[in-house]
């Protein structure tokens, strides 16, 4: 019960960053992505499986409103910062 | 070019402060030049975008609010005050939800909650309601010289119709003295307005003791929290406050709508400026705009979900900032309190620079110095002056505000251009040949030539 769980858990979390990397937006790229780790870190120790239900619950739906704000991002986007090509050179 | 610019700098370094007036002229002339370089330009079409490090002036709506406000402007399109139908109840309940995100954040009651078009609104209601209702018995007025443009100009209309207004100065680091507030309160004084948090310098006044001394002595305290909600705890209970003024704008929510609290008990009442349907208790008449509250409404959830986790990395990134301009360039003063502020608004004065042109130096970076709404004018900040600032500093001073999105990138990337930058602009400068060199710039006797 516990190993198809801790799966399900580490599953979401992926799905979650992978979506957040499709952000157009730098500063919303970058906040989603922070965002969830720090989150799942944070919540790393939680046992009661209530809480643990609630918390998955809040990540799916996280994780559709990403989708469609990346998808509107995408609709709307505009030139890269300044920022990003700095990125880009140190990479 | 580099002798007609250092010319330029030197006249308008000195020439504001020198009494000759057709030299300040000039270099008026050369500001208000400078500063229409800055005004007209768009961006090219693959130009790359700057780094938003202006979040005083206002915010990046917040993905969630976005996906909260969409089915609104969509489908959910209803009139909240249309009473016959499924259109409105829906809407109806949209807005009664938001009401009570918005009371939950200040801890107040939803139905202390009035949707206003934005804090200068509340603003306006809170002084000119109050002072109108309350005009028989009661008329003056307190606030301070740092109050935000909309304050003052509210009490400026009320001087005309014949309030007395006192507005209270500041002490150096722009907190306000208790002591000289007390002495200032009359029997007649009917409402003590102070912002809890300053936008130029990021300030934080002592309002829970302000709220206290309000009660003691019968007097209402309206305070402008468009900075300060959502970004520290606020109980409007605790602080014995009246009348708050919130901002959507400012925490990640929607341009064009705010909110005030007003409270009931003891119950406050204001005369309304906005007369019609008798919507929002009839404060504030007019259909109250359903998507943009539903905004407001979930900026405010979603800041209290976040207020521990943003103030801390803001404190953060602040300190980063501070410590790495301060340490690598000399001069540097920052405006306000250190220890009362709010960490995400930084003000700093660079020495010997012009603030106006370093922000044209600093065109990859979206900054600002002093407040939006007073940029068009070419004096400086009224607040820095009213906090003492030395006329120079004044005309030197950049404003950086940190949110909930910047990066540790962003902030290395500006301290770095900005360091470079002030180095370059005060090998410029003949003002710092001479402070190099030693002289004392105020034992200087200026002459035209």
């Amino acid at each position: 019960m516990a190993a198809s769980s801790r799966e399900h858990v580490l599953s979401l979390y992926r799905l979650l960053l992978k979506e957040s990397k499709k952000f157009p937006s730098y500063n919303y790229r970058t906040y989603a992505l922070r965002r969830v780790r720090d989150a799942f870190r944070e919540n790393r120790t939680v046992e009661d499986p209530k809480v643990v239900e609630g918390l998955l619950n809040r990540a799916r739906d996280s994780l559709a409103l990403i989708q469609r704000q990346v998808s509107i991002g995408k609709m709307y986007e505009v030139q890269k910062t300044v920022i990003e090509q700095e990125e880009k050179k140190s990479d | 070019m580099n002798r007609t610019l250092s010319r330029k700098l030197l006249g308008s370094m000195c020439g504001i402060s020198s009494p000759r007036l057709s030299f300040a002229q000039s270099a008026v002339n050369t500001v208000q030049r400078q500063k229409e370089l800055i005004k007209s330009r768009e961006l090219e079409k693959d130009e790359l975008r700057p780094l938003y490090m202006d979040f005083q002036a206002t915010t990046p709506m917040d993905p969630r609010v976005l996906d909260a406000m969409l089915p609104y402007q969509v489908n959910y399109y209803g009139n909240p005050h249309s009473r016959t139908h499924a259109y409105g109840w829906e809407s109806e309940s949209a807005m009664e939800k938001a009401r009570k995100q918005v009371a939950d954040l200040i801890g107040a009651d939803p139905r202390e909650i009035v949707f206003t078009s934005g804090a200068t609104e509340s603003n306006n209601m809170s002084i000119k309601g109050v002072a109108r209702f309350y005009k028989a018995k009661k008329n003056h007025i307190i606030t301070t010289q740092t109050e935000h443009k909309c304050v003052l100009d509210s009490c400026r209309i009320l001087e005309a119709e014949g309030f007395d207004i006192t507005y209270l100065p500041v002490r150096n680091n722009g907190l306000i003295d208790l002591k000289q507030l007390e002495e200032t309160i009359r029997p007649d004084s009917s409402l003590v307005s102070i912002m809890t948090v300053n936008n130029e310098i990021g300030v934080k006044q002592p309002i829970k003791e302000i709220g206290q001394l309000c009660r003691s002595k019968n007097v209402f305290f309206h305070t402008d929290a468009a900075q300060a909600v959502g970004k520290i705890p606020i109980n409007v209970s605790d602080w014995k406050v009246d009348l708050m003024s919130i901002s959507g704008h400012k925490i990640y929510g929607p341009k064009g709508v705010g909110a005030l609290y007003v409270r009931r008990r003891p119950r406050v009442r204001i005369e309304p400026l906005q007369n019609g349907g008798g919507q929002e208790r009839g404060l504030r008449s007019g259909t109250v705009p359903t998507p943009l509250v539903v905004g407001l409404g979930a900026a405010c959830e979603i800041a209290q979900q976040e207020l521990e986790y943003d103030h801390k990395r803001v404190t953060v990134l602040a300190n980063r900032l501070v410590q790495k301009m301060m340490s690598e360039i000399p001069d540097v003063v920052m405006n306000g309190d250190p220890d009362q502020r709010y960490p995400g608004c930084v003000n700093l004065s660079f020495a010997y620079v012009e603030g106006e042109s370093l922000l044209m130096a600093l065109k990859d970076v979206a900054l600002s110095s002093g407040s939006a709404c007073t940029s068009a004018s070419l004096e400086p900040s009224y607040v820095l002056r009213a906090i003492g600032a030395d006329e120079d500093l004044a005309h030197s001073s950049i404003r950086f505000g940190i949110g909930r999105f910047t990066t540790e990138e962003e902030v290395d990337y500006t301290v770095e251009k900005c360091i470079q930058q002030v180095k370059r602009l005060r090998e410029m400068s003949p003002l710092w040949e001479m402070v190099q060199e030693g002289i004392d710039l105020k034992s200087i006797k200026w002459t035209q030539h």
